[in-house]
């Protein structure tokens, strides 16, 4: 594997073979070509890669819930708690690096206390399980590389002679810190076990998880429909029992073959009821662009909780108003269905211009507070409307003549058809929000109706002879 | 194949046994057209839209029922629009509006600040937005089934083929089940045959207030024409919404050029009484019938 650095080709990656002919990376093409006049070379993709370190983290995840990604080769996971369900910490890691290898990749691992530690270990002394408080011990052996520094640390400390993190942590650390900087007495407290540096989760981390395990692999896609409802009743009891509702959901699909699928869903109110989370997620599976591919067969079926409120023990039929329920399952439907980003609701902003005075919010988000919005109240009788119902997104410019330069205008094209303006109301000056540092020009909007009778929200951007001499127009909206 | 043989054989000895249970099973048959004919559909109760059009509905639009609203040409989106936020606004509940994308491309977001002075509290409005004609009816099938919404506005875009006949009374039967109206908004295409218990043709009318100056715009104001309805007449009428009152009134007389006396078709239906009679009756333009 090639790539480009400071401006010469160099190696990336060597395989095995080429290990074995003494190529390392780093070396230019060129010497790299001149020793081994055989060497196929081929452009390292550092986002394919990167690409497929998620993939195994994700595939990981069977493990334990809490994955990290340590690029560009490494893969952290937290097994506190977790290491009794695989018969304890050695086997269990002997059992990942198999499954692994078996898969075709070289992996190397280790278990210690601290994210940095075990990362290093694996590195440089794989397979080694380190006893809780031995860390220290473990990395004394190993070269200060290990530390990660910067190059030019790591080459002031090769020259005074200190050469493994066992020379190092004998230092005083105050005059480290002094010749070195602070980052190196941080890293050696993490690599020894005296620190931890926290590490952050490839998915969010489920506060309840119910999981089904299967002996072999399973590839019937009705059945995992029908454990997925199994969990679903699990994980309800579970809310039930803490008080709570859960607001996002996940539902993962390891394949046997290592493909992982997650599919998410989220609701718009706490939600504790079995049939209607199943129900979630047949429609969220349904409406996938790309269905669920059972492939060889799923061995393991999670689904978790990933967010979740209190949620109040209530009586099924009686009092809690039926109404906002229904709704906030219509929300829900239709969110998993179409995505949450197409289900929205309106809400006022505290802003004078108009594109900006509302916004549309995801409603499983806004829709629990959408009542509470002050909107304008209705036109008083016989009035026109004071804004346009339907307003374009972005204004669409107009060609107009008008009598006077800032007079409204007698006649306009919009989408090529001619109006000839009869009536019209303004101008209505809305300046730009000069405190926020936008350089918008000060509209002036006019209400006009034509010849038909349709109305139009017309505004002039700039005010002439002041801001322009040459003021275009736009229609911004329709009115009815 | 075995089995399916015996069973039909089983089920066509059954039906032919006697003739009673023939005709047991062609009032069914009846029973289940029936159903999709208006007088269930009036079951659900009326949507009162204001006088000058109530006469004509019998009360109100049917709940429970599938409407359709269409722009009399392609400058007359805004005055389809402005009918079904009338309708929305009418409900006073809360209302599902599924639009496809292009909809809102083509005719513009919609505003909350303009729909509340339009008297239909943006509070109460879930908007969702379909990529395509098929996510746009799904949604509002699915939001259909939810008794609690007072309408559910459905707006594809153009004439997708997806939208025939079958689609539309899909639409009606769930409107007719739950008893939520659903109003399909078409202001960019030609009328189809449909499932649609009535069918509106809007445009925009001029302002008429009577007594502003003659630059003034007033309210909305609509010529509206009820171009087919399943269960009366049908008839044409030039109206005002009031915003306050969620209410069309009939448009004020203009000062010039009276529109000349013409006997609205709905005249058989009697005007009600504490209203306005529905007399002001404009000529207009119209390329669709």
């Amino acid at each position: 594997m090639v790539h480009t650095l400071a401006n010469a080709r160099r190696l990336h990656a060597v395989d095995a073979a080429a290990a074995r002919l003494g190529l390392h990376p780093g070396l230019t093409l060129a010497d790299a070509q001149a020793r081994v006049p055989e060497l196929q070379a081929v452009e390292a993709d550092p986002a394919a890669d990167g690409a497929l370190l998620a993939a195994i983290a994700c595939w990981c995840e069977r493990w334990t819930p809490f994955v990290a990604l340590a690029p560009p080769y490494g893969i952290v996971l937290d097994i506190t708690g977790c290491a009794h369900l695989f018969a304890g910490e050695k086997a269990m890691l002997a059992a990942m690096v198999a499954r692994l290898a078996a898969q075709g990749f070289a992996v190397q691992g280790a278990v210690a206390g601290t994210a940095r530690a075990a990362l290093a270990l694996a590195c440089w002394r794989p397979g080694l399980v380190a006893a809780p408080g031995t860390e220290g011990q473990a990395v004394a052996g190993l070269p200060v590389a290990a530390l990660e520094l910067d190059p030019e640390a790591e080459r002031s400390l090769a020259y005074l002679g200190l050469a493994t993190i066992g020379d190092l942590s004998g230092k005083p650390r105050a005059a480290l810190a002094a010749r070195f900087g602070s980052q190196i007495v941080r890293r050696l407290e993490e690599i020894t076990g005296a620190a931890d540096a926290p590490i952050s989760p490839l998915n969010p981390l489920p506060v309840y998880v119910a999981e089904r395990r299967f002996a072999e692999p399973m590839g019937d896609e009705e059945t995992a429909r029908i454990v997925l409802a199994d969990l679903a009743r699990e994980l309800t009891a579970v809310l039930e029992r803490h008080g709570e509702g859960g607001r996002r959901f996940a539902a993962a699909f390891f394949r046997s073959d290592g493909a992982v699928r997650r599919v998410e869903a989220g609701t718009a109110a706490p939600l504790r009821d079995a049939a209607r989370l199943a129900g979630l997620f047949r429609e969220r599976l349904s409406a996938l662009a790309d269905p669920l591919d059972p492939g060889f067969g799923y061995d393991v079926i999670r689904l978790s909780v990933t967010a979740c409120e209190p949620l109040a023990a209530t009586q099924a039929t009686f009092g809690a108003a039926p109404e906002e329920a229904a709704l906030s399952e219509l929300v829900d439907v239709l969110s998993a269905r179409l995505g949450p980003r197409r289900v929205m609701c309106l809400q006022p902003q505290d802003s004078h211009v108009p594109e900006r005075a509302a916004a549309s919010v995801p409603a499983q988000k806004g829709w629990a507070v959408a009542g509470l919005a002050a909107w304008p109240a209705p036109a008083a009788e016989g009035a026109p409307l004071p804004r346009p119902p339907a307003l374009f997104a972005h204004p669409e410019p107009v060609e107009t003549l008008a009598e006077v330069p800032d007079g409204p205008p007698l006649r306009f094209r919009w989408r090529r058809v001619l109006h000839e303006v009869v009536r019209a109301e303004g101008p209505e000056r809305i300046a730009a929000e000069w405190w926020t540092g936008a350089q918008a020009l000060t509209r002036d909007y006019f209400r006009v109706e034509d010849k038909e009778g349709r109305r139009f929200w017309l505004y002039r951007a700039g005010t002439y002879g002041r801001e322009t001499s040459e003021p275009r127009w736009f229609l911004h909206g329709l009115f009815p | 194949m075995h089995e399916r043989e015996r069973i039909g054989r089983e089920g066509i000895g059954r039906l032919g046994n006697g003739g009673d249970s023939l005709a047991a099973l062609r009032r069914r048959v009846e029973e289940i057209q029936h159903a999709g004919a208006p007088a269930a559909g009036a079951a659900w109760g009326r949507l009162a839209l204001g006088a000058p059009l109530d006469g004509a509905l019998g009360g109100g639009l049917a709940l429970g029922a599938l409407h359709e609203v269409f722009a009399c040409d392609k400058g007359n989106g805004a005055a389809a629009l402005g009918f079904a936020l009338a309708l929305a606004a009418g409900t006073g509940r809360p209302v599902v509006w599924v639009r496809q994308d292009l909809a809102a491309l083509e005719g513009g977001d919609l505003y909350g600040p303009g729909c509340a002075a339009f008297g239909l509290d943006p509070a109460r409005l879930i908007l969702v937005q379909g990529a395509d004609a098929a996510d746009t009816l799904a949604a509002a099938e699915e939001a259909l089934h939810h008794a609690v919404l007072g309408l559910v506005v459905v707006e594809p875009w153009g004439m997708p083929s997806r939208l025939d006949l079958t689609a539309t009374r899909r639409l009606a039967l769930r409107a007719e089940r739950s008893g939520v109206p659903a109003l399909l908004l078409r202001s960019a295409a030609e009328p189809v045959p449909s499932a649609a218990a009535t069918r509106w043709l809007a445009s925009a009318a001029p302002s008429g207030a009577a007594g502003a100056p003659a630059f003034c715009l007033g309210p909305p104001a609509f010529a509206l024409e009820l171009a087919r309805n399943r269960a009366g007449p049908t008839g044409r009428w030039i109206v005002e919404w009031n915003a306050h009152a969620r209410r069309f009134a009939p448009a004020p007389r203009r000062p010039a050029a009276a529109p000349p006396a013409h006997r609205p078709a709905a005249s058989q239906g009697p005007a009600r009484a504490d209203g306005p009679a529905p007399v002001v009756v404009g000529a207009f333009e119209r390329r669709a019938g």
